[in-house]
């Protein structure tokens, strides 16, 4: 059904809201069960790597030497800057500043690039270093067959992070596009809001991975 | 007869297809899972029919392992975690709740999609080459050994259960935000109760199940090992993280049915539900207990004792809330002014029907017992009569008793009580049989028996063409109905609720005004009047 056949309604809202407090209300509702879904999906990994760890700490000790904890620590700084400028942004929506709401939402992107790019210097070394599991996966080192394990977990893990990154610098594109042409008021800029939302999830996921995968364990002993 | 109402608003496929109507998109899911529910019923009468003898002479042992597979996997991912929810809640959840739709349309609309998408794509596995794991998906076979379809299979299922995650987060948003003036959550069908506790399921469950098939994909496709005893992986680990979503996935596939009991039993005895603040809690409690009692599927599966006997202690306080609602549907009864319609036929037999199917579960949940029938035809008949038997009558039930609300025709009210009783003796015959089966020890998922097993077999096999003839019986005559069927008043029940007093079938957007509710849910007075009942 087109919003034209109920042309009385202010614009950006909805027709089967009353209001813009209930339209806003249930936009957050939803996103906060949305990112609950989210915690129950890296939960499951999160189990899985929880267990293996207890049950084979060297292994898991010897792989973890491998990541470049530089590399690491460089990449948790630089995605917390962008949730700083994604919060700046979601500020400029509250004030009504739609230039900025640009600026720092691909200042954001920016940040996500470089993250990603990091992240993809890590993974081509170690490609180099046949650390990726499967049939060339080589191991020379402590730790015995498990090692591989961990390397599984790496993978998944900051595999499907680095996905919900992609569909989140996917979402701040059209945010964007939609701040251009002054999409947001300071009374409905919930799509920002939410944008901000689920970009400080993505943050908070690495916050986690960081030190799981690089560096506990790294220096027990 | 040329009012504007939601179905004549628009004509054309591409109004359907691209409608963000909550009822339109009901109606889509119907036709979408009853077309499932077929294909997954063509595999039954297969399994049936291959079950008539004990040699194995119709299939193949591999036809047969890939024929019971697809019949779960349609049955449970197609069918039943969508039918109620996705058919009678989108349907009604706005109009119960005063709403002129869900609170995110185009997420409903999508959810759709993802259905048809997942549905397809399991379909074409099913195709080329089918899958044989069972819809257990069970590692190491799933992950290792298997040379079927498994990864499109659980592609297909992964893709699916984002539809049923959007579902239940539209459904939570819709209940909080989107009650009328007036409608406190005391005041809320139990229908809606039941939907919000589902919801919670789809939410905090379906998540755990899409990344268990997202690693037994992984596994599948790189090795990685999480899974696989050679590399230090546990295959028992992915037995843990499927219950963790596919117990409680039972419930997704029973509460929705329960609330269709509450509306219709309190309906047909013109009464107020006994107890409603107990029978709306209980839902809940079913859905939070639901999340810690996986591991009463994992008894034989080298848990140790003490978790087996937490797990066991834990099923049977599911136990509790399930017979609240039973005990509170037939104190509702008690002197109620009740009438035998065919949606009260339905409700009836749900009654009898799942509290075979809940007490013979306490059976299971009792270790020793659970040693001797696991993995028998005991568990088969427990949760058939669970799934179909409760289910699948409440999903008929609710059909009739909403379908003059739908589609404003009447269905044949004499051939309608007609088609109940032989679908309930249909299905006795079929699932009773298979109780005593398992109990004498037939095992699951295997099509070469012991002769003394065949006459239960038949009887079995008898039972599955009365039934599957008493399903083509309302599908005939729902579609006469289309055409043929009498027109429906606005409330040919005489039923309490916001959905009776919208025309049949609603306009697009539901209420002209927001209505302001002042009274309780069922609040059908003191003393119901002799004659009050509307005869159809």
């Amino acid at each position: 059904m087109s919003d034209a056949l109920h042309g009385d309604h202010t614009p950006g809202l909805a027709h089967h809201f009353e209001d813009f407090e209930q339209q806003n209300e249930s936009a957050s509702l939803g996103m906060w069960a949305f990112l609950v879904t989210e915690v129950m999906f890296f939960g499951g990994l999160f189990l899985g790597y929880a267990l293996y760890r207890t049950d084979y700490p060297e292994a898991f000790a010897a792989a973890s030497h491998e990541l470049s904890v530089a590399w690491g620590a460089f990449n948790t700084v630089v995605l917390i800057g962008s949730s700083l400028t994604m919060a700046l942004a979601v500020r400029a929506a509250q004030l009504g500043q739609p230039k900025s709401i640009v600026r720092y939402i691909v200042l954001t992107l920016l940040l996500g690039i470089g993250f990603l790019g990091v992240k993809s210097i890590e993974y081509a070394a170690k490609f180099e270093h046949h650390l990726i599991p499967g049939p060339h996966f080589l191991w020379g080192g402590e730790g015995g067959p498990q090692v591989e394990l961990f390397f599984g977990f790496y993978f998944c893990m900051t595999g499907l992070h680095a996905l919900h990154m992609l569909i989140g610098m996917a979402l701040m594109g059209v945010v964007v596009v939609r701040a251009r042409r002054g999409a947001y008021t300071p009374t409905n800029h919930i799509g920002v809001e939410m944008l901000g939302l689920y970009w400080h999830f993505v943050d908070l996921v690495w916050i986690f991975l960081f030190p799981m995968l690089y560096l506990i364990g790294r220096h027990a002993g | 007869m040329s009012t504007k109402n939601y179905l004549n608003a628009d004509y054309g496929f591409r109004s359907w297809l691209t409608t963000l109507d909550h009822k339109r998109i009901a109606l889509l899911y119907l036709l979408s899972i009853t077309f499932f529910f077929f294909i997954g019923g063509a595999f039954a009468v297969a399994i049936r029919l291959e079950l008539m003898t004990p040699q194995g002479d119709l299939v193949q042992s591999e036809t047969y392992n890939k024929l019971f597979t697809m019949h779960g996997l349609m049955m449970i991912f197609f069918f039943l975690v969508p039918s109620i929810p996705a058919v009678l809640g989108n349907f009604l959840l706005p109009l119960m709740l005063g709403a002129k739709d869900l609170a995110f349309p185009r997420l409903n609309l999508l959810s759709w999609y993802v259905y048809t998408i997942g549905g397809l794509f399991t379909l074409w596995a099913v195709v080329f080459g089918g899958v044989d794991t069972g819809w257990t998906f069970y590692t190491p076979y799933s992950s290792t050994y298997a040379n079927t379809n498994v990864i499109a299979a659980a592609l297909g299922i992964f893709i699916t259960g984002f539809s049923s995650i959007l579902t239940g987060l539209n459904f939570i948003v819709t209940i909080h935000k989107m009650r009328a003036p007036g409608l406190t959550w005391f005041r809320l069908p139990l229908f809606v109760w039941a939907h919000y506790a589902t919801s919670l399921i789809m939410v905090l469950g379906t998540p755990v199940l899409a990344i268990t098939i997202l690693l037994v994909a992984v596994e599948r496709l790189f090795r990685v090992g999480i899974f696989d005893p050679a590399l230090g992986g546990d295959p028992l680990l992915f037995q843990h993280l499927f219950w963790f979503y596919s117990h409680p996935a039972v419930y997704i596939m029973i509460l929705p049915g329960m609330g269709v009991i509450s509306e219709l039993i309190a309906c047909f005895s013109r009464k107020r539900v006994f107890g409603y603040g107990f029978v709306a809690y209980s839902s809940l409690a079913i859905a939070v207990l639901g999340f810690f009692v996986w591991g009463h599927h994992m008894f034989v599966s080298s848990q140790s004792m003490y978790a087996g006997l937490v797990f066991s202690i834990l099923s049977f306080l599911v136990a509790i809330p399930s017979a609240v609602k039973i005990f509170n549907w037939t104190a509702t009864l008690y002197k109620g002014s009740i009438s035998f319609q065919t949606p009260m036929l339905y409700a009836l037999g749900f009654i009898g029907l799942f509290t075979i199917g809940g007490l013979t579960g306490l059976f299971l949940a009792t270790l020793a017992v659970d040693v001797h029938v696991h993995d028998t035809y005991f568990v088969v008949a427990h949760f058939h009569y669970v799934m179909v038997g409760g289910m699948l009558m409440a999903y008929l039930g609710g059909l009739h008793f909403w379908w003059p609300k739908m589609t404003g025709r009447m269905y044949p009210e004499g051939l309608a009580k007609f088609a109940a009783v032989v679908i309930f003796l249909g299905f006795n015959l079929t699932f009773f049989p298979q109780f005593l089966l398992g109990y004498l020890g037939m095992p699951r998922r295997y099509h070469v028996y012991p002769e003394e097993f065949q006459v239960l077999n038949v009887m079995s096999s008898a039972g599955a063409s009365i039934l599957g003839l008493g399903y083509l019986i309302p599908m005939s005559y729902f579609a006469w109905s289309l055409r043929w069927g009498k027109r429906a008043e606005k409330n040919p029940w005489g039923a309490k609720g916001l959905e009776w007093e919208v025309p049949s079938p609603p306009t697009t957007f539901n209420f002209d005004t927001t209505p302001t509710v002042t009274e309780e849910a069922y609040d059908y007075g003191p003393k119901p009047e002799p004659g009050e009942v509307a005869h159809v």
